[in-house]
């Protein structure tokens, strides 16, 4: 079963090409690492899938359809950037999600929240911003979802609590769900990964499983990384 | 516990080399179970697919059994594992070998180094 495909999926702004061209297909059970340098279409193609952007041209489907409020309710998504009011406590968030997601599964958030050792009490504006992007990772992993579009999840996070929510991260998933990591810290990701796809300019260069290419590169993903984006 | 992987090498194969080395130090015994592949993948830090791959290889080179539901268990005779030693030990000893070939070495100057170390010991 295949989660997320793009068939010849373009995304222009204006004369600037950020997504061109771009034939996917991610299957179920997978943890996949999206990384290109800055500027590459990473955050474009995954609001392609989160329906908040639509195409110029091709199509981008999650489980067979064409994005739409059914496919948002199968897609859990963590943007770049803080998109929670800053009154809210972390207690208020849960609340909130257990309203808005029949898939919020509210008792492993709990667990998690505990285990780093999260104040229920606190709003957000209080908090380090680490300790934010912790809390909105926990929300978004917390939910039953089919594939999850993870955009830079741990860029903000002390390496301890990185190592906790990568392996968080590989064990919460759902068997039949996708994972999608868009990130620039690849050394920190790559144990977990099983597949890698390079973006460049808005292309797919590489979409390769993570042991092939250790195998036949003999390098790590962050290595061959560096050589293909060389500055 | 998060492990530290050789970025050269398929995590899986590695993992695969956990078990072997553990099996030859007598960390498992035949018929003792292993790890769940949630629970290892959970301690080794990595995706759970991957330890499934070396499990299935582990099963494949019948190092290890699965019984339908179970879960795995080491297989092995005592004089297979004797050359599951040796095979590891082989590998430990080419390695050897070849970075001291890389310091210009010929063998014999291998083996008196070896020898002086030993007798220093």
């Amino acid at each position: 079963m295949e989660t997320m495909v793009c068939n010849g999926l373009c995304k222009y702004y204006g004369s600037i090409k950020a997504l061109d061209d771009v034939d996917l297909h991610l299957e179920e059970g997978r943890i996949i690492g999206l990384l290109g340098p800055n500027g590459s279409g990473k955050t474009t193609l995954i609001k392609l899938a989160s329906r908040l952007l639509v195409p110029t041209e091709g199509e981008v489907r999650i489980c067979g359809e064409l994005p739409s409020p059914e496919t948002k309710a199968m897609v859990s998504y963590l943007p770049d950037r803080n998109y929670l009011p800053d009154w809210m406590k972390t207690k208020d968030l849960l609340e909130m999600y257990q309203d808005f997601y029949g898939d919020f599964d509210v008792k492993r958030a709990q667990e998690m929240l505990n285990s780093l050792n999260i104040d229920f009490e606190m709003p957000l504006k209080k908090m380090s911003k680490g300790t934010k992007e912790k809390v909105q990772l926990i929300l978004t992993m917390s939910r039953h979802a089919k594939l999850y579009l993870l955009d830079e999840p741990i860029a903000g996070v002390d390496p301890a609590a990185r190592d906790y929510i990568l392996k968080t991260i590989s064990s919460n998933y759902d068997e039949t769900a996708t994972v999608l990591i868009s990130t620039h810290l690849i050394a920190d990701v790559e144990s977990v990964l099983d597949e890698a796809i390079f973006l460049k300019e808005g292309k797919v260069v590489l979409h390769q499983s993570v042991d092939e290419l250790r195998d036949s590169t003999g390098k790590s993903v962050d290595e061959y990384f560096r050589e293909v984006f060389k500055c | 516990m998060t492990w530290k992987f050789a970025d050269d090498i398929p995590i899986y194969l590695q993992i695969i080399n956990i078990v072997k080395a553990d099996i030859v130090a007598g960390k498992y015994h035949s018929g003792d179970k292993l790890p769940a592949v949630r629970d290892l993948a959970m301690e080794l830090g990595v995706n759970p697919n991957t330890v499934q791959k070396a499990f299935a290889e582990l099963e494949r080179q019948d190092l290890v059994q699965s019984e339908r539901t179970s879960g795995r268990f080491v297989s092995i005779d005592e004089k297979d594992i004797e050359e599951l030693r040796s095979d590891i030990s082989d590998a430990y000893i080419a390695e050897m070998f070849a970075n001291l070939r890389k310091l210009g070495m010929d063998d014999k100057m291998i083996k008196d180094a070896v020898k002086r170390w030993e007798d220093k010991q």
